[in-house]
């Protein structure tokens, strides 16, 4: 009852948006589709929530095909878009009652389901969704999504423009929507995020990078990753860039993350390098890869 | 159908919080009949002329009283000469100018023939040829009372009467125009800008994504409408009667009925447009443009069909308003049937259904 998407492909008159993916997302699972800004993600979304033809390919949400089944899958999956798009002139309870309705359920019916994420805003029932901050708009969605109960929860960049806090919240809420049987669909472009999913595909330019559980994916960095420090950043990019043995450099936070093309690497030849090119409290230590590491590394080829 | 229910009761919400929507709902239709029945007017009344009397005897001083008499007209000054004809219409606060030639008695009793010039103001024509038909059968029956007790040899006389609107009110023609207007602008242009609303805020992205089916999203939207537009309907019905007391010849229930198949068409109509377009901008644009002038260019509402040319009558016969000024008219004014206006009904009946059946075909169950 999950996902499965077989070579899909899709146009937008001539530009490619999704390039022959193919993924299965198992029953129950928290997916995650991991991807900077026009990668596809949202593309990829509509044609699994039945709202556009793929122009190659198949694919199978809840077990129905998403083109001849497409009324039995609008029946039973929860589709939470980027955009916040639900009614700004109703109040929360009125939205969440609208969703109940059109469904064919009610509140109360799937009141369990919901409690944890609509507790927190049920305070402010009254309240018109237009003027909730970022944080209860989504979730607000996420009930909305939620009320009737979907067998497979779609999220397209649920958390983005969303406080840091409330971020995390949003995350532990999936995580224990996880336990209720419910196979979960997410993309994000953040990539601490995707530590957070129990299997992620990374994609970019409409194409899968790789497919794997977070922690595994880490793994597959061939390369030891240096955290390097400097006072002048542009400095140091720049200096680092130049240097003739760098296999990849980018900013990571206040840091720079760098790798070296040799296997013997020797981090005090590169502080002497550095210093030399006048930079201040130079710093270098190896440090653990992350997702973001992989993906800068997979998309280099 | 608890489903249906719960979506209409969402449009209500979103009518009644919409609080310029609501203005335009109710204070449209109020505003403009009262302006169509008040400031905007065919009628002559009181009309300031001017007076060029060459002769000064008594048939030229009786023919101005009788003219100045008449309600229609008031002598504002009186001219001197013919150059001061045109210095006067300058000036702008004469319509008219009568001018009596000299000896005008006198050639009347010796040849018969007596001329008066009448000028008229013609920068607003209708005004211009209605003054001067005023004028001229005013002296006609002035001519009438002179000529009574000579025998003639024959004498054709016609009667005329004025039926269903004996003194030419125009606010009995602007009433079911104005009506026609509103029932049809509102309807149209509400609905497509609430469907084309719930695509530009991207609801209509998880409407598609649920159980609701195309013809339940279209009905929802359509169903308080007819409501509202009925309400509108009955406001002006109610106004023509009381403020502009417009006899209503004809079955109550029946202009009720019609205005209702008059207000489904205009929803079609309205939800055609949603089906081709993806802002309210431009719904409302077409709904304004495309809707507003051919109903009061073509549908005979102020310019009467009949003195059009050829091609533009053919045009007309495709306005949803023309057929149904024609039923408003009918019942309002002449009193008539459902018998005598089957074929307007009829019509409006077809119109409707191939809309509905078009938007159905053309509303999209996806994103594109």
């Amino acid at each position: 009852m999950g996902i499965l998407v077989e070579n899909i492909s899709k146009s937008y008159k001539n530009v490619a948006a999704v390039k022959d993916i193919s993924f299965e997302v198992k029953p129950g699972e928290l997916y995650g589709l991991i991807g900077p800004d026009g990668a596809g993600k949202t593309t990829l979304f509509r044609i699994l929530t039945t709202l556009l033809v793929a122009d190659k390919g198949q694919a199978k949400v809840a077990g129905y095909d998403v083109v001849q089944d497409y009324k039995n899958i609008r029946h039973s999956v929860g589709y939470m878009p980027g955009r916040f798009s639900l009614y700004q002139d109703l109040t929360i309870e009125e939205n969440l009652n609208f969703f109940a309705t059109i469904f064919g359920t009610s509140i109360e019916e799937n009141y369990d389901l919901i409690k944890d994420v609509y507790e927190q805003i049920e305070p402010f029932k009254n309240r018109r969704a237009g003027k909730l901050s970022g944080g209860m708009k989504q979730k607000l969605a996420l009930s909305c999504a939620l009320i009737h109960k979907p067998k497979v929860l779609f999220l397209d960049e649920p958390t983005t423009g969303v406080d840091p806090v409330s971020r995390k919240e949003f995350w532990e809420m999936l995580k224990r929507l996880q336990q209720k049987d419910i196979t979960i669909l997410v993309s994000t472009p953040y990539m601490d995020e995707a530590a957070l999913c129990d299997r992620i595909a990374l994609i970019q330019e409409g194409k899968i990078l790789e497919i794997d559980s977070p922690e595994a994916i880490v793994k597959k960095i061939p390369k030891k990753i240096y955290d390097i420090y400097a006072s002048n950043m542009y400095g140091l990019l720049t200096a680092l860039k130049d240097f003739e043995h760098a296999h990849s450099v980018f900013p990571f936070g206040e840091f720079v993350h760098y790798t070296d093309k040799r296997e013997g690497f020797d981090s005090n030849e590169l502080k002497i390098y550095l210093e030399n090119k006048n930079l201040q409290d130079v710093s270098i230590s190896l440090t653990e890869p992350d997702i973001e590491d992989v993906f800068m590394e997979l998309s280099r080829k | 159908m608890k489903r249906f229910l719960g979506f209409v009761r969402k449009e209500f919400y979103h009518i009644f919080r919409d609080k310029r929507s609501l203005f335009i709902l109710f204070g449209m239709p109020v505003a403009q009949i009262l302006l169509f029945g008040f400031a905007i007017t065919n009628e002559i009344n009181n009309v300031d002329i001017a007076v060029l009397n060459q002769s000064k005897d008594v048939n030229t001083q009786e023919i101005t009283q009788k003219i100045d008499a008449s309600k229609y007209f008031t002598i504002k000054r009186f001219l001197t000469s013919e150059k001061e004809i045109e210095e006067a219409f300058k000036k702008g606060d004469i319509k008219a100018v009568i001018n009596f030639e000299k000896d005008f008695s006198e050639h009347l009793i010796k040849e018969g023939q007596g001329s008066i010039q009448i000028l008229t103001d013609a920068t607003d024509p209708n005004t211009a040829s209605a003054i001067t038909n005023y004028i001229s059968s005013i002296i006609q029956s002035y001519q009438q009372q002179q000529n009574q007790g000579v025998q003639m040899d024959y004498q054709i006389h016609p009667e005329v009467r004025m039926v269903y609107n004996p003194e030419l009110k125009s606010v009995f023609m602007f009433v079911p125009g104005v009506m026609t207007i509103i029932l049809m602008l509102v309807s149209a242009m509400m609905t497509s800008i609430s469907i084309t609303r719930e695509k530009e805020l991207g609801t209509m992205e998880i409407l598609l994504v649920s159980p609701l089916s195309s013809f339940q999203v279209i009905v929802g939207k359509v169903v308080p409408y007819i409501f509202l537009s009925m309400i509108n309907a009955a406001i002006i019905i109610f106004l023509g009667i009381t403020v502009f007391k417009m006899p209503i010849a004809g079955n109550l229930i029946l202009l009720g009925l019609e205005s209702v198949l008059f207000i489904i068409t205009s929803l079609a109509l309205g939800i055609l447009i949603s089906t081709m377009v993806k802002t309210q901008q431009t719904a409302m644009m077409i709904s304004l443009m495309g809707l507003m002038l051919p109903v009061i260019l073509l549908s005979g509402f102020i310019f009467p069909i009949s003195s059009m040319p050829p091609p533009l009558q053919v045009i007309s016969n495709i306005v949803p308003a023309k057929w149904f000024i024609t039923i408003a008219k009918g019942i309002m004014l002449k009193g008539v049937g459902l018998g005598y206006l089957l074929k307007e009904t009829l019509i409006l009946i077809g119109m409707t259904v191939f809309f509905i059946a078009l938007s159905i075909k053309k509303y999209k169950i996806r994103l594109e």
